[in-house]
């Protein structure tokens, strides 16, 4: 199975070492209680870039993504050590504020998840809780556009978010996290429940919003993240079924001459 | 050697339909026998009592003659209760679900709590009912007024409401917590502004359930003193008060035939306001659902 990816101008990798890092993770280990999920994760997310988290299941590669926006807080067993650097903060320290991490920090899950309500009240109810003093109207046009979702909802914004297709639904999900105006969007295997068609959009998606925003994503799909992302991060399950790290580098160095052996067998297919 | 291999199966085969078709057979007669009991309690009642029942029964006051003799105080009695209970046992019942479903854990503290309502709600009425006359009539002097009747009433529906309210908010798919939490919304906004909506179904239709449970209830409200027969329909909460199923046993318990008639006629009044009760239980669920499915 060749999994070498299409080249494109955008992975440039003068472009990616220039590149800010806008969160990085320090050090961090995951627990469930006492079980150890994830061991020792370094990772720099560069500002503005895709980077992709591959691995085979069991690898905790949802467990690290949850880790960047405290979603893992809502797990009553688990537990962070280390440090997650947000532009140099760190969201686990004393007095960090888990709400206002994830309104920066946004999330868009496996299955698309629209709340039970109109097309427009999805994009326009974060925005409203967290204070959106502006136009409404306008914000809700502007996410709908950004997540390449208008032309095909302007019509019926007052139907509900369930009526649409599970790639609209996901584009959708993708709406109101924009529409809160995040600075790093985490993706958790968004395609996973879609048709190939829908995939694709949804990564033509990502593409575009990657110009605003940072995109962290966690895919199954090696094909996806050799398309999509400019960053790849490949981890498997290691010593006692905790998630390791492997290898970090720009995705065509990763795809094309890993350095890790146990990279290479997993993106040509030997093991995974 | 195939063909037998299909023949041998085949009789294994008939025997599971046939087991299948006596077990359907014991399933008709179940659900037929419970109906049966229905019918032939209701068609004996409309027998007796349909005959008494017409407008001047509903809307005149008890009398010593059978023939003058009506129900007025009695229903008007039931609704203050049934509503006043309902207003108590709404909000208390729903907040302690939500409590305990979304913030109170999952610690030693919460199941203490999850097994003393699981048997609260199995506790006899009378039981309550004392607890009411204890508390309510006595201590809080408020004596055997509409306002003790429902506060004894929302005691007893409580535990089934907060059971049931937490079933509804259990059934809605962490999913949907999610997606709040991810854009930045608080424990409270996404469960005031996702859970409950899509909880309410539920937490209605165990609601109504629970409180037409109560409407036939007797035991705990004779013990907080209710009359069994007073001559004016109650016009506040302080106010005395008897309810239909103290009036249909007040009847009953009386020698002459004729009150047995009006008894049965007064089963039909109590009847019917609870189907209208569990008909609103369904036209809420539906109105409430209409906009959610996933």
């Amino acid at each position: 199975m060749s999994v070498v990816p299409q080249l494109t101008s955008h992975n440039l990798d003068a472009d990616l070492a220039s590149a800010n890092t806008i969160i990085e993770a320090a050090g961090v280990n995951i627990y469930y209680g006492d079980f150890l999920a994830f061991r020792d994760a370094n990772l720099r997310v560069p500002e503005h870039k895709i980077t992709s988290l591959i691995g085979p299941s069991g690898s905790g590669k949802s467990t690290l993504l949850r880790a960047f926006n405290r979603m893992n807080d809502l797990v009553p067993s688990a537990r962070v050590e280390g440090k997650i650097l947000f532009h140099g903060e760190n969201l686990y320290d004393q007095g960090i504020d888990p709400v206002a991490v994830r309104r920066l920090i946004g999330m868009v899950f496996q299955k698309p998840n629209p709340f039970p309500k109109t097309i427009y009240d999805n994009v326009a109810w974060g925005a409203k809780i967290n204070g959106y003093k502006g136009n409404m109207d306008e914000l809700v046009e502007r996410s709908l556009r950004s997540a390449a979702l208008w032309d095909e909802v302007k019509d019926k914004l007052k139907s509900s978010g369930l009526s649409l297709s599970g790639g609209q639904q996901q584009r959708l999900c993708i709406a109101r996290c924009i529409a809160v105006q995040p600075e790093v969007i985490l993706m958790d295997e968004p395609c996973s429940a879609l048709d190939p068609i829908a995939t694709l959009r949804i990564e033509d998606l990502m593409r575009e919003l990657s110009e605003n925003y940072t995109i962290l994503i966690v895919t199954h799909n090696m094909q996806q993240a050799a398309r999509v992302s400019d960053m790849t991060a490949f981890m498997t399950m290691g010593e006692g079924r905790a998630g390791e790290m492997v290898e970090i580098g720009p995705t065509r160095e990763l795809f094309t001459s890993p350095k890790n052996p146990r990279t290479e067998d997993y993106i040509t297919g030997r093991v995974g | 050697m195939r063909a037998a291999v299909v023949r041998a199966s085949d009789r294994q085969l008939r025997r599971r339909k046939l087991v299948g078709t006596i077990a359907l057979g014991v399933f008709i007669v179940a659900t037929l026998s419970a109906l049966g009991v229905l019918a032939i309690l209701v068609g004996d009642t409309l027998r007796d009592g349909a005959s008494w029942l017409d407008w001047s029964f509903i809307k005149d006051l008890p009398s010593r003659r059978p023939e003058r003799a009506g129900i007025w105080p009695a229903l008007v009695g039931t609704v203050w209760i049934m509503v006043l209970t309902a207003a108590f046992t709404f909000p208390i019942g729903v907040g302690a679900a939500i409590y305990l479903e979304e913030f109170g854990g999952t610690g030693r503290l919460s199941r203490i709590i999850e097994i003393n309502i699981s048997n609260l709600a199995g506790v006899p009425s009378i039981v309550y009912g004392l607890l009411g006359l204890a508390v309510f009539v006595e201590l809080a002097s408020m004596g055997p007024s509409v306002l003790a009747g429902a506060l004894t009433m929302t005691l007893l529906v409580l535990p089934v409401v907060i059971i049931a309210s937490r079933e509804a908010i259990r059934a809605v798919p962490d999913s949907l917590r999610q997606a709040s939490l991810g854009i930045g919304a608080t424990r409270l906004q996404t469960v005031w502004s996702h859970v409950l909506p899509a909880a309410m179904p539920g937490i209605l239709t165990g609601t109504i359930l629970a409180l037409s449970r109560a409407i036939g209830e007797t035991a705990p409200l004779i013990v907080v003193g209710a009359a069994t027969y007073i001559t004016f329909t109650p016009e506040g909460p302080t106010d005395r008060f008897t309810v239909l199923p103290m009036q249909i046993f007040d009847w009953i318990s009386r020698p002459q035939a004729d009150f047995h008639a009006i008894a049965a006629a007064g089963i039909l009044v109590l009847l019917a306001l609870l189907l209208t009760m569990n008909l609103a239980a369904i036209l809420l669920r539906n109105y409430f659902r209409k906009n959610q499915n996933w």
